[in-house]
């Protein structure tokens, strides 16, 4: 087979001007593009460093368990600790049944180009594009106001529904989260293979019973990453919650969803412009900072090792 | 039992001596049966007539339409958007196309184990008490019962039962799949539809599914399709020959195989085509 040899004993190999080309661009474009991976790294080595320097010595036992005192500037920052952790089980309580439904009904039962769904879909997208500021005004206006004054008013009661609480901010948190969650748990239904669907319903399971006994087992690992998601999202954002339940300095521990809570975003918030002397809240706010991280790292821990260990059990690793 | 309207034409145009198999009742059936997907047409006017206790083996090349014709018995069809049927199917006496069909009825009644071994990611135990729990059992000691009995009549106990709470996805591909049939067999269905079920096996796997499924005839009615000739001359008492949509032959296997009827079937069989 001469015929289909390389000819290039013969023919010199027009291609090489083109290689000698491309070796000149590709270490260019890699550099490029390294060094544009490299600022973000470098980015978050000296925000976390800033914060880890300048908070670590306020980070004590007593800063943890303790209320603040003196206007912010001495004592601790338990209550927001505690009030942060409350809002977030909160809204991972109300959002994962509710995120968690809406993608069984467009992932199972919809038809995928009736109006309905394709009006359901468009609403998703577009709840995940709304500004958190109006999530806030929104939970003011319509849990709020609406809502909570309704029910006063139903119940013959003075004002306990319709003030800004820990169950209203944790909704408005678990609003503005719901898109994440709707297509995390989507996409996790979506994976499940099909044969698992058939197995289960040429056993005679019914389409609820191989939801709940087949896919939803199967899509637990990828529903918790969307409960990952929204836990550091959630514990962050201060602007939906600054009307709705969040407050300024309490001095006791919320004990129902009807109270009013301290949150550490929006202490940090608090602390850094509403304070009658920033330089000497400032330990106290890198301190405030660090443990916003720490908690929020925490959380995410649980979820991932909790993810970790279902991933193994239906891998078949146990 | 009354014997369904559609006895199997097949029968009458081949002629063949009806004394040959013995007359058992027909427990599947197709009547000038058709089905598209969309506007495509994947079965055109299939009538056939499985009997009791036997393996039917249903052959033909890919995209003749045998996998469907299998699917349609248990209405696993209607999993796919866009599916149009006409004519008849009968289980029994039952219209297993009619719309007041409890087809989660129809599916514990007529199994079905797929090409792919597909066990759950769950405890061997707990794939083959899957389908005894969705039909609301709960006794621990008779669901011990039950799973113990199915994996017997599978051949899967004596490898299985030191390590009944271990993950099915730990077994091998052969165990898989009997472990798939022990599952099936658990809900005690009267029909066990396969769909090329040693297909994704080794040949000494596929032996013993072969083994298996010869041994199961003795209390259920199988149909299975493959595209392996020879393991349909070696399992089957009757063989339909499928192309394009079409039920060309359906007779006793040794008739198919040694002096079929329609040229066609022996042009497949012995490798013209296909």
């Amino acid at each position: 087979m001469t015929g289909a040899a390389w000819p290039a004993a013969v023919l010199p190999r027009p291609a090489l001007a083109k290689t000698g080309k491309r070796d000149a661009t590709g270490p260019l474009l890699s550099g490029l593009t390294g060094l544009a991976a490299l600022l973000i790294a470098l980015m978050v080595l000296v925000i976390m460093g800033n914060i880890v320097f300048f908070g670590w010595r306020a980070v004590t036992w007593e800063f943890l368990a303790a209320s603040p005192r003196e206007g912010m500037t001495e004592g601790g920052i338990f209550p927001a600790i505690f009030g942060t952790v409350a809002l977030v089980v909160l809204m991972v309580v109300a959002l994962i049944p509710f995120g968690v439904g809406a993608a069984i009904y467009l992932n199972e039962y919809a038809r995928p180009d009736a109006w309905f769904t394709r009006a359901v879909r468009f609403s998703v997208a577009n709840l995940a594009g709304v500004p958190s500021i109006v999530f806030g005004l929104f939970g003011l206006g319509f849990f709020i106001q609406f809502v909570g004054r309704g029910m006063d008013r139903a119940l013959g009661l003075d004002v306990v529904w319709g003030q800004p609480s820990l169950m209203w901010a944790a909704l408005t948190l678990a609003l503005l989260n719901l898109p994440v969650v709707i297509v995390t748990a989507e996409e996790a239904l979506r994976s499940v293979p099909r044969e698992m669907r058939e197995a289960s319903m040429a056993l005679g399971a019914t389409r609820w019973q191989t939801i709940r006994s087949v896919l939803l087992p199967q899509a637990m690992p990828g529903i918790l990453t969307g409960a990952i998601l929204s836990v550091s999202r959630g514990a962050g954002e201060v602007a939906p919650i600054m009307f709705t339940g969040a407050a300024y300095f309490l001095p006791y521990l919320p004990t129902s969803p009807t109270d009013q809570f301290m949150e550490l975003g929006y202490h940090i918030f608090v602390m850094s412009t509403q304070s009658p002397d920033v330089e000497a809240t400032k330990p106290l706010l890198y301190g405030t900072v660090l443990a916003l991280l720490l908690l929020t790292f925490l959380l995410n821990l649980t979820a991932i090792l909790l993810r970790a260990r279902m991933r193994a059990r239906l891998a078949g690793r146990t | 039992m009354p014997v369904p309207s559609t006895t199997p034409e097949p029968e009458e145009r081949t002629g063949s001596p009806a004394a040959a198999v013995p007359e058992r009742p027909i427990q599947l059936s197709a009547g000038d049966f058709s089905l598209h997907y969309g506007t495509q047409p994947a079965l055109k006017s299939v009538s056939l007539g499985i009997p009791a206790y036997s393996v039917t083996a249903i052959i033909g090349p890919s995209g003749c339409g045998k996998s469907t014709l299998l699917r349609s018995f248990n209405r696993m069809n209607d999993l796919i958007p866009g599916v149009r049927t006409t004519g008849r199917l009968r289980f029994q006496n039952l219209d297993v196309l009619s719309p007041s069909t409890d087809v989660v009825e129809l599916r514990r009644r007529v199994g079905m184990v797929f090409q792919r071994p597909n066990p759950f990611p769950k405890t061997i135990f707990e794939n083959v008490a899957f389908g005894l729990r969705m039909l609301g059992l709960k006794n621990r000691g008779e669901l011990e019962a039950r799973v113990e009995e199915s994996l017997r009549r599978a051949a899967l106990w004596d490898e299985v039962r030191d390590r009944l709470e271990r993950s099915a996805l730990q077994l091998s591909g052969g165990q898989q799949q009997r472990l798939c049939i022990a599952r099936c067999l658990a809900v005690e269905p009267e029909v066990i539809l396969m769909d090329e079920p040693a297909s994704a096996l080794d040949p000494a796997a596929t032996a013993r599914i072969e083994e298996l499924i010869l041994d199961l005839k003795s209390r259920y009615t199988l149909v299975v399709v493959t595209h392996n000739m020879q393991q349909a001359a070696r399992i089957s008492d009757r063989t339909a020959f499928m192309l394009n949509g079409k039920l060309i032959e359906f007779d006793e296997t040794a008739r198919v195989f040694t002096s079929p009827t329609e040229k066609l079937t022996e042009d497949y069989i012995t490798g013209r085509f296909g």
